[in-house]
């Protein structure tokens, strides 16, 4: 069995469904571009909504990346405080997210493939729109009513095979943004149901670890500082010699 | 005779290049039936490609039913199946 003619059947039984069966063949030279109109319209909704899917990605992905970006500069932070385990914690979520990341993007390039071509197929819908206006009154004008049953008869053919491949390459687009609105809508809800927060929340676990260190720190410091204080000012009978070097500088803060 | 492909454009494809069409067809043919994907991959766009090379692309306002449909150029051997499963013709009209 020849693919191409299997095909070929398969557009015309799915154009047949689109002509009407006008008594008059003039009539359905209106009657097809009218539908030609209809579908230029649901071409441009289908761009549309393309595009808007589209938008849709980019901006998971940017939150993703900057959840990422987050990450690293946990890691390196981690590092300079000598925790290599934090840091490698913080590397493993961040490898977790490019993941994701990774893909979007091919999501992404799928989408705005089929915007190309989309919008390739619109501006080509449109072009037959515009020269079928004319020509549907010339038609009208000089096929005799014999001719008009054959001519006319083919004309709409053509024009309603063209409405059908429009009707499959939108629904292949839709297919494809299907798909992808349900993955995307999944992880929007985890966004903000906070699950995906295992990702991105073990981002506040290791801030917090990070911020618990150079606490500890500051803590330590302060207290040096304080058992300094109290070394030089305290009763000088019991170790009063102890400290001679640090009594001076105390008041510093 | 006139050939579309789907999603791109029709051709004019002269009638001495059938044999070669068919060729490629049955080629694209034989890797849907072995569910050959790199093979169906290959066939499908050296069938698109020789349509294009042999072919006129008809102007906008040639409203001229097709004989012979290719499919999307870059569908992948799933959603070709599922095409051509989707209404398989029958005879009776």
């Amino acid at each position: 069995m020849s693919v191409m003619k299997r095909l070929s059947g398969i557009v015309q039984a799915k154009t047949n469904k689109l002509l009407d069966k006008a008594e008059d063949p003039r009539e359905s030279l209106d009657l097809s571009y009218q539908k030609q109109l209809e579908s230029l319209q649901k071409v441009r909704r289908s761009v549309a909504d393309v595009t808007t899917a589209k938008k849709r990605i980019e901006l998971q992905a940017n939150q993703l990346q900057q959840s990422a970006d987050k990450l690293q500069q946990q890691a390196k932070a981690a590092l300079g405080q000598g925790n290599e385990d934090l840091a490698r914690e913080a590397l493993a979520r961040r490898a977790a997210l490019a993941e994701q990341l990774t893909d979007l993007k091919t999501q992404h390039d799928q989408v705005a493939g089929q915007e190309v071509k989309l919008v390739d197929t619109a501006q080509r819908l449109q072009s037959q729109v515009d020269s079928f206006r004319t020509k549907k009154e010339t038609m009208k004008a000089t096929y005799t009513a014999a001719e008009a049953q054959t001519k006319i008869g083919e004309a709409v053919s053509g024009i309603s095979e063209s409405m059908s491949d429009a009707g499959m390459s939108m629904q292949r687009a839709q297919d494809k943004i299907d798909g992808m609105q349900a993955r995307a809508g999944a992880m929007d809800e985890l966004l903000s149901s906070g699950a995906l927060t295992n990702l991105t929340a073990p981002v506040d676990d290791i801030q917090a670890e990070l911020d618990k260190v150079s606490k500890t720190d500051t803590v330590d410091t302060e207290l040096a500082a304080l058992k300094a204080e109290i070394g030089a000012s305290g009763p000088a009978g019991e170790l009063g010699a102890a400290t001679p070097a640090a009594s001076p500088e105390t008041p510093a803060s | 005779m006139i050939v579309r492909i789907l999603g791109e454009a029709q051709y004019d494809v002269p009638e001495d290049q059938r044999g070669t069409l068919d060729d490629l067809d049955k080629t694209l043919v034989k890797a849907v039936e072995a569910d050959d994907e790199p093979g169906f991959t290959s066939a499908l766009q050296a069938l698109a490609a020789e349509v294009r090379r042999v072919g006129t692309t008809l102007p906008d306002d040639a409203f001229i039913p097709s004989e012979l449909v290719v499919p999307f150029a870059d569908a992948s051997l799933d959603e070709t199946k599922r095409l051509l499963a989707d209404a398989a013709p029958s005879d009776e009209g």
